[in-house]
């Protein structure tokens, strides 16, 4: 039998030989860990877990991605935890599921990285729109409170990111009804070119406040975002060399193409 | 057609000829056209069409066309007239053209859309309703699939009268079947498991073991089956074992094949007699069909969402080279996101060649599996491009209509 944690896949494999120690120092490889792919993946999330593993072994920096299953603990070590998006239900039971496992809550606390796409950028804010729209208690982790709008926000999605971050400007797909506010405590990840991202009419799209970011560009969102990708692994390993050139090929000219097909 | 009301046989008659105008003038099969003019001069047209028929509904999200297929041509075997939508024209409007393209087949057997099935089950009153399997696809046009099942069940609880033949492997399936008064578990398989790994009726985490899946916390489990499909041999419901031996490829189609068994069962066919009619089936609306071009065989495969690329891999001739064509218009969704849900790497080893509107997005995908691949304008470079022989093409919808229209509707 094998579960959706099971076989991380893809660059995975054949990628996870033993390295040198990464930049950070620290003792073990960089540990990616997937949160609840059994509730929490519905539109190719696995793609975010696959191009960081890729991008973390293309330079070099030994890489273990690790499948959580609802039925299993949280692991405390982890470097990089991701969180997928769900149907309604998944998702409630995913919040219920996190609150009282704790372990998020705690090494966001001692300073991981959390990436957190659609229904799983709401449910690390204070609250979310249930099956009916109900609020459900989040994790609390990010300054934000979502509900649910009256329509669906369906298509492509441009956005500019906040300039502290110097990431390259934002193409994805959205597909959701929730209607995101910030709080105080959490920044605007990027200002909204095409699309609907937080639709809480401030033109925002996603959130992050120290190393916890989200956003509505779902799915492999970081698979046309290189330069999100590497955001977050500049955070737990330290600058990064660029890659060379020919490991860039295809992910520039998707960039490129669907930048250009949303602008005709 | 007499014990039609004027009106509706007006209708049928003028669509009748809007369809035959459409295929004319080369516009597909015609069986949509025909359909939403017929509608168009009598709304309850369907309800009409369908009066006195024993109709039986085929749905799920992958294998509808040929399962339909499979069940018309076993039900064949009962010697009586079939009416049938056979070019996948699942919504409404194709029902119509079909129906009343056979006005006195006694029996019908209908592909039906999974989101329309509760409204065509109230106007049609189906006597059987085959469900095949759920699973994500096309999901930023679609209703979520917990959705689409929930409101199967609700339809079928409202009508008391209608069997289910279900896949018993297929918990989504399952469970929405299981409010249905009378219901035919078959054990048709399940290859792609990510969009039931919790239970459809608590939510909490399914167990699975070689006797199937069942939930951890509430009642919810595996139905015993009536019908089994082991390998390539299918078990009947007296527990008689033959061979299947299809024409058609792969696990995914000895699957369907036992559905259509079952479903021809109930209507008093011989297994004996059905089954040779299944393996007489070659290809469905050009699927699994072979072209020649050029000197290269081409084999077109379908497959619309990680489910049915799972199952297209499946069937691949082993060695030989791959065409993989991707679009995103609207029938196929605008997302392509569902393309890094498949795993790749099987396909190492092979020689790929990549085309389609969205072949950069299949391109990023198949490098971070490792797999090389070439990039083709069309179909016909792809032909140009490998030696004489054998070429199997898998696409999805659009991009599939696309080959078909350059190869040629030889099927």
């Amino acid at each position: 039998m094998t579960r959706p944690g099971d076989d991380l896949g893809s660059a995975a494999a054949e990628l996870n030989a033993p390295l040198p120690r990464h930049a950070a120092g620290k003792p073990s490889a960089l540990r990616i860990i997937w949160i609840y792919p059994d509730l929490l993946s519905t539109y190719g999330d696995r793609g975010n877990l696959i191009m960081l593993t890729r991008r973390a072994a293309l330079r070099g920096l030994a890489v273990q991605p690790i499948g959580i299953n609802s039925d299993q603990p949280v692991p405390r070590q982890g470097d990089v935890y991701l969180l997928g998006g769900g149907e309604d239900l998944p998702q409630v039971l995913a919040a219920r599921r996190l609150r009282a496992d704790g372990g998020l809550a705690a090494v966001a606390a001692s300073g991981a990285v959390i990436f957190a796409v659609c229904a799983g950028y709401q449910l690390v804010g204070e609250v979310f729109g249930g099956a009916q729209g109900e609020p459900v208690q989040g994790l609390g982790l990010l300054d934000i409170r979502s509900g649910r709008g009256d329509r669906r926000g369906v298509g492509e999605v441009v956005a500019d990111v906040d300039p502290a971050l110097e990431v390259d400007r934002l193409t994805g797909f959205e597909n959701h009804q929730g209607v995101t506010s910030l709080g105080s405590g959490a920044k605007p990840l990027a200002k909204v070119v095409l699309g609907v991202g937080n639709g809480d009419g401030t033109g925002t799209e996603g959130a992050y406040a120290g190393r916890i970011l989200g956003t509505y560009l779902h799915g492999p969102a970081l698979v046309r975002n290189p330069s999100l990708a590497d955001l977050l692994l500049t955070w737990v390993a330290g600058p990064l060399a660029p890659l060379p050139e020919a490991a860039e090929v295809w992910t520039t000219r998707l960039r490129t193409e669907r930048l250009a097909a949303v602008s005709a | 057609m007499s014990k039609l009301p004027i009106r509706a046989r007006v209708a049928t008659t003028i669509g009748g000829a809007a369809g035959k105008m459409s295929r004319l003038a080369g516009r597909g099969d015609g069986s949509v056209i025909g359909g939403v003019v017929g509608l168009r001069m009598a709304p309850d047209l369907l309800k009409q069409l369908a009066l006195g028929r024993q109709i039986v509904m085929v749905t799920g999200t992958n294998g509808k066309t040929t399962t339909t297929r499979l069940v018309t041509a076993a039900m064949g075997s009962l010697g009586q007239e079939v009416a049938t939508n056979a070019f996948g024209a699942n919504m409404e409007s194709g029902l119509v053209s079909a129906l009343s393209g056979a006005p006195d087949a006694p029996y019908a057997v209908l592909e039906v859309d999974e989101r329309h099935l509760p409204a065509l089950i109230k106007v049609t009153n189906p006597r059987v309703v085959v469900l095949l399997n759920l699973s994500r696809d096309q999901m930023d046009r679609a209703a979520e699939i917990w959705l689409i099942a929930r409101r199967w069940r609700e339809a079928f609880a409202q009508a008391p009268q209608l069997r289910v033949v279900a896949n018993a492997d297929d918990p989504l399936v399952a469970w929405s079947a299981g409010s249905a008064g009378q219901a035919t578990w078959v054990a048709a398989g399940q290859r792609w498991q990510e969009d039931s790994w919790c239970c459809p009726d608590c939510g909490s985490h399914l167990r699975r073991d070689e006797l199937g899946w069942r939930c951890g916390e509430c009642t919810l489990s595996r139905p015993s089956a009536r019908w089994v499909l082991d390998g390539d041999k299918v078990i009947d419901s007296a527990g008689t074992v033959r061979e299947l031996s299809l024409a058609l490829p792969g696990r995914a189609n000895r699957s369907n094949a036992v559905m259509a068994l079952a479903v021809a069962s109930l209507f008093g066919a011989d297994v004996d007699q059905a089954l040779p009619e299944l393996r007489k089936v070659t290809s469905v609306a050009g699927r699994y069909t072979s072209v020649q071009r050029r000197e290269r065989t081409l084999r077109l495969l379908l497959a619309k969402n990680p489910a049915g690329w799972l199952e297209a891999f499946d069937v691949l001739e082993p060695d030989q080279p791959l065409l993989l064509a991707v679009n995103a218009q609207g029938p196929d969704g605008r997302d392509t996101s569902w393309l890094w849900d498949v795993d790749y790497r099987v396909l190492a080893g092979r020689r790929v060649l990549v085309t389609g509107e969205r072949k950069i997005d299949l391109a990023v995908r198949l490098e971070a599996d490792a797999v090389p691949f070439e990039l083709v304008d069309d179909v016909d470079a792809a032909v140009d491009a490998v030696p004489p022989g054998h070429l199997d093409v898998i696409a999805n919808y659009t991009a599939f209509q696309q080959i078909r229209a350059t190869v040629g509707r030889s099927a």
